[in-house]
């Protein structure tokens, strides 16, 4: 078998992994679905999570260990994962085998040659790692409030972004249709903007082949520069050969292996070992006796002003007091998530934790909460299927980088060894008093207290009696004990016959008003609980009252899930709403006294 | 600007000469263009529409759901108290009123409306209990029925309120169906003389070729309606914005029982949730009243159901308009009540 057949089905079989990873990212009890599946496997092989999580966090979380041993394979093999493993790469490469496919040899050579500008992605890495690595600078200027690594590297590091592009965009259209994975249609806030850089990532392979890989990703720069140690490389045998260039007309990497074979940009695609007619082209430990590069193009001017710009980008935006006194009420985080620093040194933007989320509620957030946490999970109660389910810790147990802590039920709910520490609160809902029906309106409703999974409840009511607009001051004449009849007024029929409303009489000024069970035009029956106490006053004032529970917010139990807010009949802009005030992770943000 | 002319004559002369067309050229030419015009008009007549649209888009056929009930069967209700035993109970409770085969025939399709509403435990009692719930499904196995579907449409994720609750297990383990909602299988309703659902969906195609139905609930507190009980059981069929119908709650149960006439309803009041509901969450909302209950009214069921809520019934105005709808009576006393003690 051909070594380039070979490595078709290394890259075959890892796609197919990967959305089969994607595709199991399903909570439920089957087979195919959550139950131990190495979902995270991708996420954790790639080493610029890895590294970029150290630096911004001076940890290798659990399962991120994986990533030494893509570097350790790295450093003897080169960038095989790029060539051989990686599906965006994979993905990648098929397009642009569709884009070169029946082009003359001409052309296909012309595009496979080197660009100066395969450098940038080196210069994105020294950003993004610049950017993760501030912190450091702790150790000349300890305690400066802003001068706070931030992880940005999700935004571009390849298996984030296909993770993000597939989870939120590629499978909310194919599930329902192709697949069925989950019972609702699921919803992205944004999820266009995510699908339409996954498409102009992959389109602009018609451009150049491996649009993506040459220019942009990070993570092929880090390998890039681990390649330079690699033990085997791609080499010529001889110096002299015919220069027939056939070897660059499928050359993935752009890597010039006709001349001077740049090593840092080869992703062992072994295409030329397959085309050279004269089996010129090898993989080996000696060097290519045509001469090799083995660093990047990259000016030491560069070089500092890609860091110099990532250093100083974070701090800058952390001017605009985003995670210090001007916080985000609007951004409430998922349950176990760490405070707001520390949880944009982790969060890669994979959007694991809104794939597996049973409700849909974790959303992407855009950038009105900050340009820092765009694509971090954030709720949105008008989306999705519920609020944050109470009994649900999925978000943070599928998290590959901690960002949300893998939680237990336990200290969620505020049981066993959390006893003294309460239930966890990502915020707390607030009731807008000019939208809700019993408040404003005189209607009754407390839709939000029946669903408050909280046991006892954090919304509760209080009862008023409010008289109903046009039918106070009646004239009447009681005729029975369990019968009034109206003498001034046409009533409408069975208008009052819903439980709901009740009639006061002045004449029994100490006596609770009675329930009205029915009313015609004027007669209106009422529920007497002493039917033999007889009233035959004639000509009494009376009032139709109605009974509303007005529901009010406890906020030593609410623990902001959002039920409420979901489940509210004011749909629009809903009548009680959470914000993260109170939030567990951030103790500032709380107001209150006690805890 | 002087050399413009000399410019012009220099352009070769093939170019300068007036183009030519052959007869044939031009007759096909404008055959093509004539039929462009035709297909381009026709579609144009075809699709026009001089009214422009309505207000309202039109309204789709309206489904309404038959009588499930057996009019031969004398109203009876059958209740166990003494076993904490849903298994034992409801086959006790169902034995006592001629057994299982009254109600379900060979070849009968069952559908099971259960609660689960909440992603609760089944030990917090917000939900169906599973166990009740295998149980009937056996049951109506037994006695020959030719399917047994269940559904209902909860307030939380439906996914996971069947599966916290334990009913999709229970469900599935007895070879039952299990529908979750979507969009498509909800079809708008009108109730016969309803105020509130009118032109409602209603979870509708899980009904298709239903010849039975058994509605299955726990005894729970509501703060709303007073209790969540069987008639209040069947709101979990009804689609759309349904949380608008708590403006007038009663009447609202009043229409849901109208418009479900079922073959049996089975009301748990193994445990019963006093305070808290309808999520309750926590074991210290319940209480074990180890009451079993099986009907065919049911408004005597939830009539009943009441006196486990330690309530009268004039706390619950639903169960009085029902009644006086004609859907059944609040006065089990006056049907074939049957008590038994299976402990």
């Amino acid at each position: 078998m051909k070594i380039t057949s070979v490595r078709r089905i290394s890259q075959i079989f890892f796609v197919i992994l990967f959305l089969w990873f994607c595709l199991a990212a399903t909570l439920g009890e089957r087979w195919w679905q959550l139950r131990g599946w190495p979902i995270n496997w991708f996420i954790q092989l790639d080493p610029l999570v890895g590294l970029g999580t150290l630096l911004a966090t001076r940890t290798l979380y659990a399962g991120l260990l994986w990533g030494l041993l893509t570097v350790v394979l790295t450093l003897i093999l080169g960038r095989f994962f790029c060539g051989w493993l990686c599906p965006f790469g994979a993905i990648h490469q098929f397009l642009g085998f569709c884009a070169k496919y029946k082009q003359p040899l001409k052309y296909k050579v012309s595009i496979n040659r080197y660009s100066p500008w395969q450098s940038t992605k080196y210069f994105l890495l020294f950003f993004f790692l610049a950017a993760a690595i501030v912190d450091l600078s702790g150790i000349f200027m300890a305690g400066h409030p802003l001068l706070v690594g931030s992880l940005q590297i999700g935004l571009l590091d390849p298996i984030s972004l296909l993770y993000r592009s597939v989870n939120l965009a590629i499978l909310s259209l194919v599930d329902g249709s192709v697949v069925h994975l989950t019972a609702a249609q699921r919803f992205y806030d944004g999820a266009w903007v995510i699908g339409s850089i996954f498409l102009a990532a992959i389109f602009l392979n018609f451009f150049r082949p491996r649009f993506y890989c040459r220019y942009i990703c990070p993570l092929g720069a880090l390998f890039g520069i681990l390649g330079r140690f690699a033990i085997f490389r791609i080499a010529k045998t001889r110096a002299q050969c015919t220069n027939c260039e056939l070897c660059e007309r499928n050359c993935e990497g752009a890597c010039s292996p006709t001349s001077k074979i740049r090593v840092n940009e080869c992703v062992l695609c072994m295409n030329c070992l397959k085309d050279c007619r004269h089996d010129t082209m090898t993989y080996r430990i000696y060097p290519s006796e045509s001469g090799e590069r083995v660093s990047p193009d990259l000016t030491r001017r560069g070089i500092v002003i890609s860091i110099a710009t990532g250093v100083f980008i974070p701090p800058m935006i952390r001017l605009s007091g985003g995670t210090t006194l001007n916080w985000q009420a609007g951004l409430v985080r998922p349950p176990g998530s760490l405070d707001e620093e520390n949880f944009l040194r982790r969060c890669i933007k994979c959007g694991q934790c809104m794939r597996i989320c049973p409700t849909n509620v974790i959303q992407p957030a855009g950038l009105e909460t900050g340009f820092e946490a765009l694509w971090t999970p954030s709720l949105n109660f008008r989306v999705g299927t519920s609020g944050c389910q109470h009994n649900c810790i999925a978000c943070g147990n599928i998290c590959p980088t901690a960002a949300i802590r893998p939680i237990t039920l336990d200290e969620r709910m505020g049981t066993g060894a959390f006893e003294n520490q309460g239930p966890l609160r990502i915020g707390m809902a607030f009731l807008d008093y000019g939208r809700c029906l019993p408040w404003a309106m005189g209607l009754p409703c407390i839709v939000c207290q029946e669903n408050c999974p909280v046991s006892p409840k954090a919304i509760f009511t209080r009862d008023i009696f409010q008289d109903v607009r046009d039918y106070t001051g009646l004239r009447t004449k009681i005729t029975d004990s369990d019968v009034v009849e109206i003498t001034d007024k046409a009533l409408p029929p069975h208008r009052f016959a819903t439980g709901d409303y009740f009639l006061k009489l002045s004449d029994t000024p100490n006596s609770d008003p009675f329930p009205i069970t029915g009313n015609s035009e004027n007669r209106i029956e009422i529920f007497n609980p002493t039917p033999y106490a007889q009233y035959y006053a004639v000509d009494t004032r009376a009032d139709i009252l109605i009974l509303l529970q007005q529901p009010y917010v406890d906020p030593e139990k609410c623990i902001g899930c959002g039920i409420c807010q979901h489940e509210c009949p004011v749909k629009g802009k809903r009548a009680i709403r959470i914000n993260a005030e109170n939030e567990s992770r951030n103790r500032e943000h709380s107001f209150l006294l006690t805890r | 600007m002087k050399n413009y002319k000399n410019k012009k004559t220099e352009i070769p002369e093939e170019f300068e000469k007036a183009p030519e067309i052959k007869r044939r050229e031009f007759l096909i030419r404008a055959a093509k263009a004539l039929g462009c015009t035709v297909a381009a008009g026709s579609l144009a007549y075809l699709f026009y529409d001089p009214e422009g649209p309505p207000a309202i888009s039109k309204q789709t056929r309206l489904v309404s759901l038959p009588d499930f009930s057996l009019s031969h069967i004398r109203p009876s209700m059958a209740i166990v108290r003494g076993t904490d035993d849903r298994k034992k109970a409801l086959e006790t409770a169902l034995n006592a009123l001629g057994g299982i085969e009254k109600f379900i025939e060979k070849g009968d399709r069952v559908l099971l409306k259960v609660n689960a509403a909440f992603a609760s435990p089944p030990a917090l009692s917000a939900t169906t209990h599973p166990d009740l719930v295998s149980a009937t499904a056996r049951l109506c196995f037994a006695a020959g029925a030719e399917s047994v579907t269940v559904t209902d449409n909860p307030i939380n994720d439906p996914a996971t309120c069947f599966l916290l609750s334990g009913i999709e297990k229970a469900a599935l383990s007895e070879g039952a169906k299990l529908i979750l909602p979507r969009e498509n299988l909800f079809h708008p309703t009108t109730v016969k003389d309803a105020k509130l659902i009118r032109q409602w969906p209603l979870l509708y195609a899980p009904f298709d070729g239903i010849t039975k139905v058994i509605g299955m609930a726990p005894v729970k507190d509501h703060h709303r309606s007073g209790a969540s009980m069987t008639m209040k059981n069947w709101y979990g069929l009804l689609g759309g914005r349904r949380n608008i119908f708590h403006q007038d709650v009663h009447g609202v149960i009043e229409e849901l029982a109208v418009m479900v006439s079922p073959t049996l309803v089975i009301l748990d009041g193994i445990w019963t949730m006093m305070t808290n509901g309808p999520t309750g969450g926590s074991l210290s909302d319940l209480k074990q009243t180890h009451t079993m209950i099986v009907s065919t009214d049911q408004v005597a069921a939830d009539a009943f159901g009441a006196t486990l809520l330690e309530k009268s019934l004039e706390n619950f105005p639903h169960i009085l308009k029902a009644q006086d709808r004609g859907v059944g009576t609040a006065d089990f006393n006056s049907i074939n009540l049957i008590q038994i003690n299976a402990g």
